[in-house]
């Protein structure tokens, strides 16, 4: 039984069409990639599965358990998290409380929280920027506080929304070796990516969609080769990552 | 500073011993009273950031249960305290369950509140049997502890400031809680907060009843203070204001903002009663430009602003 | 009760209505503009209205001519007040924006209560008392004067935004604040017009309100509240809507009056009003809510 499992999920705004029919399965531990060009429906698909949006049609399960109708905290207590593409930090609090946020979904005791916190922002470099406000942190500190405080639920499965746009190589990198990490430890990840290198390199599979179809599916290497992928990527430079 | 708060008890019990004056015993009874009732707004105002503009409904719950009950029935008003909290406790959780449910945010929330507690105040007004627009004269019986009467004001004094020491250390324990930091997270970015494992209405809800339970607590002690209660100081518009203006001043969504905010306001307003007695209406018109200067010049309050200066509190 | 004094409160209502939907077209001016809820609305109406009161009260002028003196005067208490107090908090979180109102509601209010004290005052004009039948129904000259006012102001502020380049700068300053500013729109100079405006909408209704309303510090809350209540119930920003959110009010106030006690009305109002925030946030006029 796969982790995640998505059956033909559907979403229009107004006449906009963002997902038709869209099919996905995460197995346990696997690191997924989701690419498409800008307004293909990712974030969209994000936010129906992560219960922030409720779909027209289909269905999404997680460990056989139905997620639709479920609110967004409901499944992140089942084990699901999520990241934004536009991060949403708490901006007045500080970096290490933001993530405690997080850890109080699985306990209730302050001081272990905050030790699960603590853990987390070193698990993932933030430990030296603990104490600072989110606000004044530089974007790419910022996408990795996104990143932990979603780790910091302890979920089954993180769906991780362009954790790394805008950031520069040595960042990417970094945060590279993060994922690779939080998978290590049997997490499944759903990344949507738009640095492709990154993504190629990361990924066990790659999804394409494209004007809220799945286009392709498959090794990273198959979909690089797929020419529906190459023609709806025209123009774009990602075959040359 | 740690051992501040215990500090500032002390002194605050010690104060009736050496000072003798009635008026500066009284001052700081409100001073005491109106940062009690602050902490009540600051729950729901200040740490999970839905702002009420409604409080007075919670308040005039409290003092007219009180108050009714001993009238009315004699019962004692340290249990009608309770009874008040419980029924302010049971309409908070009726006008929030149908604000949060129905997603009510920002000034629709605010203005929400008011007209829940507008509705108090009118049909207070007009049910005789709640004393109708004159409201409720407490019967005096002399020092009656019992009772919750005293030949002596000064025992007023010490019960709102164990009150108040109740309700800040209450408030210290709540901030530092999973509640306190869900409240917070729901304040700085409710939709983040929710994709966290936050159940954003719930915490909202249970907010709502410890604001209100505490709110109303702090207006049976009003009554029993003063021996009067009527529609407009229990549900007025006017009193609304009064009760959200002390932690806004201090710092809403701090431990100690109510009470800073309360000290600066009550030297205040003893300051210009002085100055121009038997003016009606001038502290709040004082209120009212120390509010926008507030807002202008100190938007997170006295206390943003000495955090913002390196002092930790 | 005969069906003629059902109809003449009815009509009466109506009257009323039209004034309360004149102060309510400030308030959702304000509103549509800036996205922001005058508390000070109501203080701004009294002060107009004790303006009024004066210059007929010792200068004898009648209060319809009296508006040669206010408007403007309003007009530029409005324009200053955007300048001094609202400027200020216009990029600020929304809580900070209402509390600004608030402020200024209570200096204003508490100063027209140090100023003229709390006795509630009424101006006898010659026609105070005076009544018009149509047919079977009495209606009030005063009220009647009021409505036509309030319609004659309506028009002019419809055709003012639909015509004039300024109203237009006003509708594009209210739809999209950056863009209007990238198009070369002052938009801050068309805020405080937007504020002056509405101002000068109370301000007129202020004048007109006088020779049958009380006049008293705390008669702005009341009427105020019952702003938003109109404008909620138009939906707010819609001018259509405080039109017809004011009609109804006047009418559910001068019915409910007849057939129930006055406050139960009352009552009724800010329950339509709860009901309405709470399932129709976009006012009862307004687009479906999402
Ligand atoms: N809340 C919304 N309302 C209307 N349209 C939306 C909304 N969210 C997304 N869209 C539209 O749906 C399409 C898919 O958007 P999105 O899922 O954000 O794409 P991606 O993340 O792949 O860039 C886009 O055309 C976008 O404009
Ligand atoms: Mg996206």
């Amino acid at each position: 039984m796969a982790a995640l499992e998505v059956r033909g999920v559907s979403k229009h705004f107004g006449g906009l069409r963002a997902l038709s029919g869209i099919d996905l399965r995460l197995g346990d531990a696997e690191i997924l990639g989701l690419i498409g060009p800008n307004g293909a429906g990712k974030t969209t698909l994000f936010s129906v599965i992560s219960g922030f949006l409720r779909p027209d049609a289909g269905s999404v399960h997680l460990d056989g358990r139905e997620l639709l109708g479920l609110r967004p905290h409901q499944i992140c207590r089942l084990g699901l998290a999520r990241t934004f593409q536009i991060v949403q930090p708490f901006p007045h609090l500080s970096v290490v409380d933001n993530v405690m946020i997080g850890a109080f979904n699985r306990r209730s005791d302050g001081r272990r929280a905050r030790q699960q916190a603590l853990d987390v922002l070193a698990r993932t470099g933030l430990g030296p920027v603990a104490d600072r406000p989110a606000h004044v942190l530089p974007i790419g500190l910022r996408k990795r506080l996104e990143l932990a405080r979603a780790l910091a639920t302890e979920p089954r499965i993180l769906l991780l929304d362009e954790v790394m746009a805008g950031l520069n190589p040595a960042e990417v990198e970094a945060t590279v070796a993060i994922i690779r990490a939080i998978r290590a430890s049997g997490i499944a990840i759903l990344v949507i990516e738009h640095v492709m290198a990154a993504v190629m390199g990361l990924s066990d599979r790659i999804a394409v969609l494209h004007h809220g179809e799945l286009i392709a599916e498959g090794s990273p290497a198959e979909v690089a080769r797929d020419p529906k992928v190459v023609a709806a990527y025209l123009g774009e430079p990602f075959l040359a990552a | 500073m740690r051992r501040l708060p215990l500090l500032l008890l002390a002194v605050g019990a010690v104060i009736p011993l050496l000072v003798r004056s009635e008026y500066v015993i009284g001052t700081l009874t409100l001073i005491y009273f109106f940062a009690f009732v602050g902490q009540g707004w600051n729950i729901l105002g200040g740490y999970a950031g839905q702002f009420s503009f409604g409080h007075a409904l919670f308040f005039g719950i409290g003092a007219y249960t009180s108050s009714l009950l001993f009238v009315k029935a004699g019962l004692t008003p340290w249990v009608g305290m309770w009874c008040g909290a419980a029924l302010a406790v049971l309409a908070g959780l009726l006008t929030g369950h149908l604000s949060f449910r129905f997603g009510l945010r920002g000034a629709y929330f605010a203005l929400i509140m008011l007209a829940f507690a507008e509705i108090f105040r009118v049909a207070a007004t007009n049910l005789d049997w709640v004393g109708g627009s004159f409201g409720i004269l407490v019967p005096l019986r002399g020092h009656a502890p019992a009772l919750f009467q005293f030949g002596d004001k000064r025992y007023f004094y010490y019960i709102i400031l164990l009150m108040l020491a109740g309700a800040t250390y209450g408030v210290r324990r709540l901030e530092s809680s999973k509640l306190g930091y869900q409240m917070a997270a729901i304040r700085e970015n409710e939709s983040a907060a929710e994709g966290l494992g936050v159940n954003a209405y719930r915490v909202k809800l249970t907010a709502m009843a410890l604001s209100a339970g505490l709110t109303a607590r702090g207006g049976s002690f009003y009554a029993q203070y003063f021996s009067y209660v009527d529609p407009a100081i229990g549900f007025g518009p006017t009193n609304s204001i009064e009760i959200l203006l002390r932690p806004i001043i201090g710092g809403a969504g701090t431990v100690w903002g109510p009470l800073l905010g309360s000290f600066l306001l009550g030297g205040l307003g003893e300051g210009t009663r002085g100055l121009v007695k038997s003016y009606a209406g001038v502290h709040l018109m004082i209120y009212g430009v120390i509010l926008m200067a507030a807002v202008v010049f100190l938007p997170h309050g006295v206390m943003g602003w000495l955090r913002r200066r390196g002092v930790r509190g | 009760m005969s069906a003629s004094v059902v109809l003449s409160s009815l009509a009466n209502g109506v009257m009323l209505g039209g004034l309360y939907a004149l102060v309510a077209l400030g308030l959702t001016l304000i509103f549509g503009v800036m996205k922001i809820i005058n508390f000070a609305h109501g203080a701004l109406m009294m002060w107009a209205m004790y303006a009024s009161f004066w210059l007929a009260k010792l200068g004898g002028v009648d209060p319809y001519l009296s508006l040669a003196v206010t408007l403007p005067v309003g007009f530029a208490a409005g324009y200053a007040i955007q300048r001094a107090v609202i400027t200020p908090v216009l990029e600020a979180p929304e809580h900070n924006q209402l509390l600004m109102t608030l402020g200024l509601a209570l200096f204003l209010e508490n100063l027209a209560l140090l100023a003229f004290k709390a006795d509630p005052r009424t101006l006898l004009v010659s026609y105070s008392q005076a009544s018009v039948s149509l047919g079977p129904i009495l209606l009030s000259l005063p009220r009647l004067l009021a409505f036509a006012g309030a319609l004659a102001v309506t028009l002019l502020l419809f055709l003012f935004l639909k015509f004039t380049d300024l109203g237009k700068a006003l509708r594009a300053a209210a739809e999209e604040r950056d863009g209007a500013a990238l198009v070369g729109i002052p938009v801050r100079r068309v805020y405080a017009v937007a504020f002056g405006i509405g101002t000068a909408c109370v301000t007129a209704a202020g004048a007109m309100a006088v020779p049958f309303f009380y006049v008293s510090p705390e008669v702005g809350n009341t009427l105020v509240i019952t702003a938003f209540v109109v404008v909620v119930l138009g939906g707010m920003g819609s001018f259509a809507g405080a039109l017809a959110g004011g009609l109804l009010v006047g009418v559910v106030e001068s019915l409910g009056g007849l057939f129930v006690h006055g406050s139960l009305a009352q009552i009724g109002i800010f329950a339509l009003f709860i009901l309405v925030l709470l399932f129709k946030p976009s006012g009862l006029l307004g687009a479906p809510s999402a």
